[in-house]
């Protein structure tokens, strides 16, 4: 195992994170272990550590996405790290000025980290190459969002014990979800099995080379999870002919009342936000015990913390 | 004019010889070939081959001359071996009036370093509605015989019949970009394991097979000539072989950087390894190189696309498609070791001449033949360095690389435009 | 989870490992038993009895070392002062010279440490960085008394001023000479050993 106090720059997270593909099991854990500490301490009446004073945190946002943002910034400040908000507007139609030239910008201005959200998938790969900053992966098309599969696996091992031997189902729009990516690969590193649940015209092709197990039939799915997690759909891959209507994707992929009753006793329900009830998830469920989704936002800043830290703390 | 004695080269890969080049032609092939105050260039080691012929090249001009010029991409050419190459229409204004190709074959002329063929655009603004007028292209001065709206797909049926029945009243082709674009909406990476992994659109191989099928059961059925652009998958090199095979008038292309490199490339997300089609993988390219060396395939052709350098430093779906080709492909060609010089001559000059109707080119130097000719040299190495390649673009997959064969003169109808290893303008 | 050598934790500083040339034990098992007793004694008599005491180790050895410092009360007085861990990975200034550090745990009890005497414990004192750290992190969970300072090990080089209330052993040192405590706890046995480096870095 990795032992970052022995030797401060060998194993455990360095540089960027890209993708939940960068962080083996180790780094993986490493980044888990901090956030529990790290959100212990986040139960006080002083939440500020001043651990990242004197470092710059830019928020790079080329998408809208306050909740990223917010999550990101809390847990910035929260290390003292001072943050800068930069919102990009616009797509690449009307693109102004370059990331390209953006990056040098937030070079010249001395970030040490850059949080970058982008509906380009890679854009956080390309910019990686022109800021000497760390670059953290704030979800990037269609590709990756690694720090949001750190925080579902901070959930389910707090809520379920442990991570090793979990069978976890994602159940939806795989083939243009970040989140179920950057979950597969990361639940893999950690030992869960993943089985990934939707109408084949949403599973990615080529997704038999994944360390993945797929199906197309939630409820044959459902009696043997540890964790069912429902993926976002957008109503516009109606348009596309993913699939036929919402009321047919809710009445095959939904998860709705009969069918957590077929999970197990302990099973979890969870979902990356922002929902759409009755469409992927009923309401009744969202809201059910058993639903994780308010913990995962509280999480999500505690897991952003640790990453901020492991990726700046040691950085000179 | 200069005459030229060349000295010791080997024609295609035959026994060292010399050859006498005056006004304009091959004049004497053998040691005994000599004229007085002739200019001497030591030939040996050399292979001389018949000029190099590009069926697909994109010249940007008119419209970003910023990214090429019809003179620099012409240097480009000459550097590269070549002394004919085909301008593709996607020019801004597009070439699908006399006019604009008149424009560029005359641009071609004045710069004097390789023959410019203009492409005609297929349809109207490229727009895949409304045939071109095809017939003053072709009587034009630029004599236009390749029709293409290259970088669209002529996707509607009955307009892609119309246009292959039409150019055979004056010897044309339609050379078809081949994409069914309903299958390749925002498509940005060969379908497959890694498109998924990447979070990258896929552009299925189906959707090249699927034109190609239908393109040729329509060349059959009207009785005529098809060209297909830079094939890119096992699937069509089979489809076009059985097309073949049932006596369909097809001929096929293939490009360098399709012959190398595969969709792998793109896991670095650098969108100097974006290509349309786009690079496929490892079983694409040994079928592709087989059916080159086979003939299913006709010729080599570059896709020379070159592009400015913020349409390339941005992020992977922003960027532009395409690749520089001109200068490297007859080294990429020579790295695959799937061509022997006659497989290169045939490949690369004699038949995509053919294709494109130009008598003077690809005709292997003999007495009598238009001096359309480059010289070789197979023992030599180069290095990729982007900034020293005579393209005014910079987007080379093969920067780094260290490339076979090296271009050492060119003839193009008895004038050197390279000499040296260097441009003569 | 693996306990790290004590080398990195400590504020001996130094990399364990390359170009040793001599260990000397300077307190064995039972000198230790001695000295933790001592402190304890110590304790008593300048905390009024150890009430409203509240003994907090500074991972990794000092952890340990304050659990036996609190059981050594309860075993002269007849009752347990409170014991607990207080992490200050986040709160050190060297982060940027050696790299983060996996965050250890801080566990404080229930009663918290208002109003309460806190006795920081450590294996080691050298530059006092460590200690300077602690004073800023309890600084944030609350409002302690007073607070005082425990070490089994004071090696000298202090570069704050910090000094410690109870001190095991003085050991002089040289930058070169590493002080490597092992404690059964994390270590297997009890020993503190002073170890000569080549070109030893501080
Ligand atoms: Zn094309």
């Amino acid at each position: 195992m990795t032992n970052l106090e022995q030797s401060p720059d060998r194993g455990g997270i360095t540089g960027h994170l890209l993708s939940a593909a960068d962080l083996d099991a180790a780094a993986a854990t490493q980044v888990l272990d901090t956030a529990a500490e790290l959100a212990a301490l986040s139960d006080r009446s002083v939440k500020k550590l001043p651990t990242l004073r004197g470092r710059t945190v830019v928020n790079l946002f080329y998408e809208d996405s306050t909740r990223t943002r917010i999550s990101f910034e809390a847990a910035a400040k929260r290390l003292s790290a001072d943050v800068i908000n930069f919102s990009v507007k616009g797509s690449s139609v009307s693109k102004g000025e370059s990331l390209k030239d953006t990056a040098l910008t937030l070079q010249a201005m001395g970030a040490d980290a850059v949080v970058i959200r982008h509906a380009a998938s890679g854009a956080p790969h390309r910019l990686a190459r022109w800021v000497d900053g760390s670059v953290v992966n704030a979800g990037d098309g269609t590709h990756e969002h690694p720090t949001q599969a750190l925080l579902d696996a901070y959930t389910m091992r707090s809520r379920l014990g442990r991570l090793s031997g979990l069978t976890v189902a994602i159940v939806g729009d795989v083939l243009h979800s970040r989140v179920a990516r950057s979950n597969a690969l990361l639940l893999n590193t950690l030992g869960a099995d993943v089985t990934l649940v939707g109408p084949p015209t949403l599973l990615p092709v080529g997704v038999d080379s994944w360390p993945v197990k797929t199906s197309y039939d939630l409820d044959a799915v459902l009696p043997t999870v540890d964790v069912v997690m429902a993926l976002r759909v957008q109503r516009e891959r109606m348009e596309d002919s993913f699939f036929p209507s919402a009321r047919e994707y809710a009445r095959r992929y939904g998860l709705d009342a009969a069918r957590l009753r077929k999970l197990p006793e302990h099973a979890i329900v969870m979902h990356p936000g922002p929902m759409n009830r009755g469409m992927e998830i009923a309401p009744d469920v969202a809201d059910s015990p058993r639903s994780t989704i308010v913990e995962q936002v509280a999480n999500g800043v505690s897991v952003r913390m640790a990453v901020l830290y492991l990726l700046l703390g040691g950085q000179v | 004019m200069t005459t030229y004695l060349i000295k010791g080269a080997s024609i295609v890969g035959a026994e060292p010889t010399d050859l006498l080049i005056r006004d304009g032609v091959v004049a004497a092939v053998g040691r005994d070939a000599a004229a007085p105050g002739a200019e001497v260039i030591d030939a040996d080691g050399l292979i001389a081959l018949p000029g190099l012929v590009d069926l697909h090249t994109h010249l940007r001009e008119p419209g970003r001359e910023d990214a090429e010029t019809v003179m620099s991409g012409s240097r480009a050419a000459a550097l590269g071996g070549y002394t004919a190459v085909c301008a593709m229409a996607n020019t801004d204004p597009v070439a699908d009036t006399a006019g604009v190709v008149e424009q560029v074959w005359r641009l071609g002329q004045a710069a004097g370093l390789v023959d410019v063929r203009p492409v005609g655009a297929v349809t109207v603004g490229l727009a895949g509605e409304r045939l071109a007028e095809l017939g003053a292209m072709a009587t034009s001065a630029a004599a236009v015989r390749i029709f293409s709206d290259d970088g669209h797909c002529v996707s509607d049926p009955r307009l892609m019949r119309r246009a292959l029945e039409y150019v055979k009243a004056f010897d044309g082709v339609i050379a078809q970009h081949a994409e069914e674009p309903r299958l390749t909406v925002g498509a940005q990476l060969h379908e497959g394991e890694l498109s998924g992994r990447l979070g990258l659109a896929g552009w299925p191989a189906v959707a090249e097979e699927a034109i190609i099928a239908r393109d040729a059961l329509l060349a059959g059925h009207v009785g005529s000539r098809l060209h297909i652009c830079h094939v890119s998958t096992a699937g069509s090199v089979e489809i076009i072989r059985g097309a073949k095979r049932a006596g369909i008038r097809i001929t096929a292309e293939v490009t360098p950087h399709h012959l190398l490199l595969t969709d792998a490339r793109a896991e670095s997300y650098d969108p100097v390894f974006k290509v349309n089609p786009p690079l496929r993988t490892d079983t694409d390219v040994a079928a592709l190189r087989a059916g080159l060396a086979e003939g299913v395939i006709d010729a080599v052709a570059t896709d020379h696309a070159p592009h400015a350098v913020e349409d390339k430093e941005c992020e992977w779906q922003y960027a532009r498609p395409g690749m520089l080709g001109l200068e490297t492909a007859l080294s990429i060609v020579m790295s695959t070791k799937s061509l022997s010089w006659d497989g290169i001559a045939e490949r690369m000059s004699r038949v995509p001449a053919r294709i494109a109707g130009l008598d003077g080119h690809g005709r292997d130097p003999a007495p009598g033949v238009p001096a359309n000719l480059t010289l070789v040299d197979p023992a030599a190495t180069w290095v990729v360095e982007p900034a020293e390649l005579a393209s005014l673009s910079r987007n080379t997959p093969y920067a780094g690389m260290e490339l076979p064969g090296r271009v050492m003169a060119t003839f193009l109808a008895g004038r050197p435009t390279v000499l040296d290893g260097k441009a003569t303008k | 989870m693996a306990y790290p050598s004590s080398v990195e934790q400590t504020d001996s500083g130094g990399a364990a490992g390359t170009g040793r040339l001599a260990a000397k034990v300077v307190v064995n098992g039972a000198d230790l038993a001695r000295i933790v007793d001592r402190i304890a004694h110590q304790i008593l008599e300048k905390t009024d009895g150890a009430r409203d005491c509240v003994l907090l180790g500074i991972p990794t050895r000092g952890v340990p070392l304050a659990r036996r410092l609190a059981a050594r009360i309860e075993a002269f007085e007849g009752f347990l002062p409170p014991a607990g861990a207080l992490d200050v990975t986040l709160y050190r200034d060297d982060l940027r010279l050696r790299g983060a550090r996996a965050v250890g745990h801080t566990d404080l009890p229930p009663a918290g440490i208002d109003g309460k005497q806190v006795i920081l414990v450590d294996d080691v004192l050298f530059s006092g960085r460590t200690v300077r750290a602690a004073l800023d992190a309890l600084k944030d969970l609350g409002r302690p008394r007073l607070v005082q300072l425990a070490v089994l090990v004071d090696r000298g080089h202090r570069e704050l001023p910090i000094r410690a209330d109870y001190v095991g052993k003085n050991i002089p040192t040289s930058l070169v000479e590493n002080v490597r405590v092992r404690l059964t706890e994390t270590d297997g046995s009890d020993e503190v050993r002073l170890e000569d480096q080549v070109g030893g870095a501080a």
